[in-house]
């Protein structure tokens, strides 16, 4: 469980081991602030070894997202689960994010 | 035959994981499928639970959360219930319109009311009760997994 941060490419890739819940989206939080203090400007999420999000973390990655777009980033997503589709449909947050089926699909053209 | 747990949560978030992956393991010898129980109840469990904490005690350590489950062959109802004074969901705006589209919060209630098939409160608004149906042609054709 937990978060791994990478480097791809010339990406921050973080991988999502679990959960991105309200008990840990603070911590999900500072590693993506961490690396944008740092000079990292293309993040991709990745949730292939994701179970679920809840609101929390929807709206941590949304926030995120937005304080990446100021300082001329991007925030990608990529590998999601038919659940975590489901739960980026409803909240219409697809139409916010470019979500890549795959990983390397998320890093190709970044 | 009805079967029911009732315990009371500490206001402390690092709880709700544990507690949600133990209400979701006893739920697994009811009809409800799989991937209701894993993604329906299971996120809307966690909606319920941090809001109740976060909103409903205002993520005061000496409160606590009541959370009850009530078992059936067809369905899973939970009442979570806090101390706090309660609100009015009827005024928690909608996060898919694009004014809201950018807020990073918001998006608890609407989850839960469209994960669940009856979400209810009580009349101050510190008490959700929600509810996952099977539908009855379904009952006897899956089982979880």
């Amino acid at each position: 469980m937990g978060f791994q941060v990478s480097e791809a490419d010339g990406v921050t890739v973080i991988d999502v081991d679990g959960q991105l819940i309200v008990g840990n989206r603070q911590e999900f939080r500072q590693k993506v602030l961490d690396e944008l203090e740092k000079g990292g400007r293309k993040f991709l999420v990745d949730f292939t070894e994701t179970g679920y999000i809840d609101s929390s973390g929807l709206g941590v990655l949304v926030s995120l997202s937005k304080k990446i777009r100021e300082v001329g980033g991007e925030l990608r997503l990529s590998t999601l689960s038919e659940d975590l589709r489901t739960l980026f449909e409803l909240t219409k947050l697809d139409t916010l994010f470019r979500i890549a089926d795959s990983r390397q699909d998320g890093l190709t053209d970044f | 035959m009805e079967k029911q747990l009732v315990f009371e949560l500490p206001n402390d978030l690092r709880c709700i994981q544990k507690t949600v992956d133990f209400v979701v393991s006893r739920c697994s010898s009811c009809d409800v499928v799989a991937r209701k129980l894993r993604l329906n109840f299971r996120v809307s469990l966690v909606e319920a639970l941090s809001n109740a904490m976060i909103y409903g005690n205002g993520r005061d350590p000496s409160k606590q959360v009541l959370v009850e489950v009530f078992l059936q062959g067809g369905s899973v109802t939970v009442r979570v219930t806090d101390e706090g004074p309660g609100f009015d969901p009827g005024e928690v705006p909608d996060p898919t319109v694009p004014t809201q589209l950018l807020e990073d919060r918001g998006r608890g209630l609407f989850l839960m009311r469209e994960l669940m098939d009856e979400v209810r409160f009580n009349d101050c608004g510190n008490s959700v009760t929600l509810i996952l149906h099977l539908p009855e042609d379904r009952i006897s054709e899956e089982a979880p997994a």
